[in-house]
């Protein structure tokens, strides 16, 4: 097995290589030990400052990537842009120089654009970790939901994914769809046609519009939330209609004769996706994915500043 | 590349049984001893040393692995970076003596990282160090093994090659290799 990366950013998963994954896997278990230990902390990043740069709202990823950092024993830094220069017009490649001059070493930047985290990786020298551009990638986000699978399952490989709800504004499905696929499972996404991307099919996933369909069919079901924020014309006809069609719930997983892994990389709408008595059930690894987030965003951070020279 | 033997059969055996009976001697019946094999190599030497110890006391020691990668100093200044392994440490060391096993002893700088990594477990009571090769006057930090297995003199360019039987070869057998011609 490979000790290092093939890359000095994680920009997202389209770029890593089965290799790389897998790399990030096996630090990640032993991360997920040392997190669970009286004491939590190792000193590998001592010298290391990391900037969260944060262009859109974030709770549970920047809470969960500056605990990593922390255990990590790595300087922080945190920048969000409601409280910032970047509403007095300021670019983001010059608030990105401007913090770099400060001797930081990696940049964790969440971006509302797609690509933008691309675009700074070709114009800085620190290391980059998207932790979300727009509607493209969440790289980490696809790593840790890949990861509870294997930790759940066994393996990814040969399982079947369903990742159910609002694929068209969902950069967690693509960052998703490309992982499963590099380890070797099937993927199928599911919701209204109005929420699935046109040309979807090319990227090699079967794509289903009766949710029941796609319950039978899988093995783990990834819920998505219905990104409203994101949606500037109707896709459906009301949040009440769509939990009528594609909400999750006991009912609807009773009757399939099989027991199913349910996902949900948060935050959940209750009652909409999900109804409650399935995202709190023992089906469901949703606070595993938590856990697991920290100790997969600690792997990535650790292995991206052992290739910086 | 040319190589030399350093212990070959039978003298291993009796080496780990010669360190076995000073470890009998320092800590008789083993009651609030642990011993942790340093990862990655130290723990197939932590294995013998704990079976053969078992074979002359009749007491099965409590053994863990401990891996320093975490705690290393020469982390973003090594060429190529060093790979986690698992630690596996079923106990607390706390107010334990702690046998830390590696079967070379070099510059001393993963010793030290693995007297951090070990504080995770607990504060050990006291903390004995033994190796079966120790390469004399390479050492970067001020530690010394309280247990040696053989010293040799060594240059920067010679690298001692363990091969424990169980990670594919027939026979444990420890050698001397140039790696400069």
């Amino acid at each position: 097995m490979s000790q290092q990366l093939s890359t000095k950013h994680l920009l997202g998963i389209e770029n890593l290589t089965l290799e790389d994954i897998e790399l990030i896997f096996k630090t990640a278990d032993e991360f997920k030990d040392v997190i669970n230990r009286p004491i939590k902390k190792v000193p590998s990043l001592r010298d290391i400052t990391i900037a969260n740069v944060f262009f859109e709202n974030s709770t549970r990823t920047k809470l969960s990537f500056e605990l990593a950092e922390k255990r990590l024993s790595a300087d922080v830094i945190n920048f969000s842009s409601s409280n910032s220069s970047v509403k007095k017009g300021e670019t983001l490649l010059d608030t990105v120089n401007n913090i770099l001059s400060m001797k930081v070493d990696m940049i964790v930047m969440r971006h509302a654009s797609p690509g933008a985290p691309h675009f700074l990786s070709r114009h800085i020298e620190a290391n980059i970790v998207n932790a979300g551009d727009g509607t493209h990638e969440h790289p980490t986000q696809a790593l840790l939901d890949t990861y509870s699978i294997r930790e759940r399952l066994g393996e990814v490989g040969g399982k079947k994914v369903a990742i159910i709800g609002d694929i068209l504004h969902s950069r967690v499905a693509l960052s998703n769809i490309f992982a499963l696929q590099k380890l070797g499972a099937e993927v199928m996404v599911c919701g209204p046609i109005t929420l699935l991307p046109k040309h979807i099919q090319s990227l090699g996933v079967k794509v289903e519009l009766d949710v029941r369909k796609a319950l039978e069919w899988c093995d783990v079901a990834n819920i998505l939330r219905i990104q409203l924020e994101r949606q500037q014309i109707k896709y459906f006809p009301s949040l009440r209609e769509y939990s009528l069609y594609y909400g999750v719930n006991k009912a609807l997983l009773d009757s399939l004769n099989k027991e199913i892994t349910i996902m949900h990389p948060g935050p959940i709408n209750r009652g909409v996706e999900i109804n409650s008595d399935v995202a709190d059930s023992d089906h469901a690894i949703i606070l595993d994915q938590v856990e697991n987030g920290v100790a997969v965003r600690m792997a990535v951070l650790y292995l991206l500043a052992s290739v910086s020279k | 590349m040319e190589r030399r033997l350093l212990l070959g059969q039978p003298q291993l055996a009796i080496t780990i049984s010669r360190l076995c009976q000073e470890l009998i001697e320092n800590h008789e019946n083993f009651e609030n001893t642990v011993i942790l094999g340093l990862q990655p190599r130290g723990i197939y030497l932590a294995e013998r040393i704990r079976a053969r110890l078992e074979e002359f006391t009749k007491v099965k020691v409590d053994l863990g692995y401990l891996d320093s990668t975490f705690f290393r100093d020469d982390f973003r200044r090594r060429d190529s970076p060093v790979r986690a392994n698992e630690t596996r440490i079923d106990f607390l060391v706390e107010g334990k003596d702690v046998i830390l096993v590696d079967d070379v002893f070099y510059t001393g700088r993963s010793v030290r990282a693995s007297l951090d990594a070990m504080t995770a477990f607990g504060r050990p009571a006291k903390v004995e160090l033994l190796a079966l090769i120790e390469r004399k006057y390479a050492h970067h930090v001020p530690i010394k093994p309280d247990y040696i297995g053989k010293q040799v003199n060594t240059i920067d360019s010679q690298r001692v090659l363990v091969e424990w039987k169980g990670a594919g070869v027939e026979e444990d057998t420890i050698w001397l290799i140039n790696t400069e011609e």
